[in-house]
């Protein structure tokens, strides 16, 4: 076993809201809720699920973002789930987030050398000499070069493919170990996906960096990740090596989702497929047992709709929330 | 599938701006036949949007050019006039389901009221008539009719996608254009549209523009597909063709970048980008990118036909290149 970079138990993230007469009902919104990964240094590991499942919440939580609701977050032998703001700064030296939309990661008025200085001299880089030889490092590593014609632009200056190559040069000038991509490539054309994607693994062999990605699309996390998990109204209903889940998906909303996927094929438009019907629930009162039971096409009544289902080793290392394997 | 329903002949759309003339559509032909569905697949930035909106007449308010030809049931809708052309043709023969269609409800008025606005307005159809019309397109899309007497917040995305296409489906078109219907939907949600779609392209023999930037969706629907770059239709083949062996370079990098879920396959990019609108290079488009790049490429790339109405715009199949 490699050594593990980070561990995270039972990771609970409730968010309150008000609600009624002068705000007292109060109400939580259950964005994360009892989840575990391990991320093993080097490693490149995907979280898979659509939108308001909570997988941007447990990426912001676990850089600690948030402050997490119960649960532990051990990083490096370190236990960071409840670390006060000032002992956090060598935890955020430590990790680094590229965002969804590179333009708003941007602050616009900031040039691309002064952008890559900040984190340094936040970071106490005293010296301007190093500092520089460091910003060019990065950009050299990124490939925005010939670095000259970059060093000095504003951010809407280049395009999108280059805007996101300088939100990861931002996110690895400290040398992070760990970097969470947030759908790092869901705002590039098709073209330029590629390209985003292969920087980064490269970045994650050179530096033995370990990658969360956080993305809605299947098909790239086969490429790009070792091990996936599949996230459903704030769960982790599934995980197991790439490989191993697209092969051999158990959970039924994992084989829904690997069935509706189309790789291109002129005979797709023949075939009606297999949809689970309704919508993910909400998070405020998420369904009693199982969470996706009122969409399963296999529920056992009386069980699946009162009974939470826990998480079940159905082979080594692969892991289903789901009563069929129960 | 009888004959000849739309066809589009060297249409020209320019829009002027203060940075300069952007030649969004540069000289555009292709033709379908009736119950055809056409892809029409480019990154942003391309045309294609403003192709299908030329289709419509929906023109930017600082259009400089705009020619060409559009044959639709083998009239030019460009000699027409803009009453007629609102009376018969848009939202009428040619319905549109936008972009950001989400966002494209009115949210202070009830589903039923917004649906029946093109009937009232385009065909002088008494309300209750109109209502009735409305509840069953509903159903036909799969939402209750009680939503008729509901407000657009209520319903979720995927439902108010439903409600779009449905109101698109109210005046009988022939042609229904789509602009990335799905863009910000949910794969599951996504797949339930394009399942709907499927049915009515079977069920109603509708003809189908789609327009979209993701090479996989566009096999959902398409039964002939064109590869837009630059403003231009560079190739314009069959689905089966297409999607087996594409023939345009540009074709070829674009669906080496398509990651595939069942198969293993090397997947490429293409480096550079593409480029502006303002100035596009002289010769091929594509050149600057291209990785078969010769001294013919600064010349523009003549039309070859490979079998039927399919080309090719590329000069690697030029006479006595190939």
């Amino acid at each position: 076993m490699s050594h593990i970079l980070l561990y995270v138990e039972n990771l609970k993230k409730y968010f309150e809201i008000r609600r009624g007469l002068f705000g007292r009902r109060r109400l939580y919104v259950r964005a994360v809720d009892g989840v575990h990964l391990t991320l093993a240094r080097g490693e490149a590991i995907s979280i898979v699920g659509e939108s308001g499942c909570g997988k941007t919440t447990l990426g912001k939580t676990i850089l600690r973002l948030y402050e997490p609701t119960d649960g532990r977050i051990i990083f490096d032998g370190n236990d960071i789930t409840n670390l006060e703001w000032k002992e956090l700064k060598w935890y955020r030296r430590e990790t680094g987030l590229v965002q969804q939309d590179p333009f708003g990661a941007l602050p616009p008025f900031m040039t691309v050398k002064r952008i890559l200085e900040e984190p340094l001299i936040i970071h106490g880089f005293k010296s301007k000499r190093e500092r520089e030889e460091r910003i060019y490092k990065v950009l050299e590593r990124v490939r925005l070069t010939p670095i000259e014609d970059f060093i000095n632009k504003y951010p809407h200056m280049l395009s999108g493919g280059q805007q996101q190559r300088l939100v990861i040069a931002r996110s690895i000038i400290l040398e992070p170990k760990l970097i969470v991509a947030d759908e790092p490539v869901s705002m590039l054309d098709a073209s330029v996906r590629i390209e985003i994607l292969k920087l980064l693994q490269e970045l994650q062999k050179t530096y033995n960096l370990s990658i969360m990605y956080i993305t809605h699309d299947l098909s790239t996390t086969r490429y790009f990740s070792e091990r996936i998990y599949i996230m459903y109204a704030a769960h982790i209903v599934e995980d197991a090596d790439t490989r191993e889940i697209l092969h051999n998906p158990m959970h039924p909303y994992t084989r829904a989702l690997l069935n509706v996927i189309p790789d291109p094929d002129p005979s797709n438009r023949f075939i009606i497929r297999d949809v689970p019907a309704g919508e993910p629930p909400n998070l405020i009162n998420p369904p009693l047992g199982c969470r996706f039971h009122p969409r399963c096409p296999n529920i056992k009544k009386g069980l699946c709709d009162v009974k939470e289902p826990p998480r079940i080793e159905v082979s080594k290392d692969h892991y289903v929330r789901c009563w069929l394997y129960g | 599938m009888d004959g000849e329903l739309l066809n589009v002949l060297d249409l020209i759309m320019y829009y002027r701006t203060l940075r300069g003339e952007v030649k969004a559509v540069d000289g555009v032909s292709f033709s379908m036949r009736r119950g055809e569905t056409l892809a029409i697949i480019g990154e942003s930035g391309c045309g294609k949007s403003s192709l299908a909106k030329s289709i419509l007449r929906l023109l930017p308010r600082n259009v400089s050019v705009y020619r060409g030809k559009i044959l639709f049931n083998a009239v030019n809708l460009m000699e027409l006039d803009e009453d007629t052309f609102n009376r018969d043709i848009r939202w009428t023969k040619i319905t549109y389901v936008p972009q950001a269609a989400l966002n494209s409800l009115n949210p202070v008025i009830k589903i039923g009221d917004q649906m029946i606005e093109p009937l009232l307005l385009h065909q002088k159809i008494d309300k209750s008539e109109a209502l009735e019309r409305a509840a069953k397109a509903l159903r036909m899309v799969g939402v209750s009719d009680a939503f008729l007497y509901h407000y657009p917040f209520e319903l979720s995305g995927g439902m108010r996608q439903r409600v779009i296409i449905a109101t698109s489906l109210l005046t009988n078109p022939e042609l229904m254009i789509l602009d990335e219907p799905t863009s910000s939907l949910d794969v599951l949600t996504q797949a339930n549209i394009m399942n709907l779609l499927k049915k009515i392209k079977s069920e109603v023999g509708l003809s189908m523009i789609f327009i979209t930037h993701d090479l996989a969706l566009s096999s959902e629907l398409a039964d002939k597909v064109a590869v837009m770059y630059a403003g231009k239709i560079v190739e314009l083949n069959s689905a089966e063709n297409f999607y087996e062996s594409p023939k345009h370079p540009y074709s070829q990098k674009l669906m080496e970048s398509v990651p595939t879920l069942r198969r293993d396959k090397k997947l490429g990019f293409i480096p550079g980008s593409p480029p502006s609108l303002l100035n596009p290079p002289r010769g091929c488009r594509f050149a600057e990118r291209c990785p078969f790049k010769f001294e013919k490429c600064s010349e523009d790339p003549p039309t070859i036909f490979l079998n039927g109405d399919s080309y090719v715009k590329c000069w690697i199949y030029g006479k006595g290149l190939s």
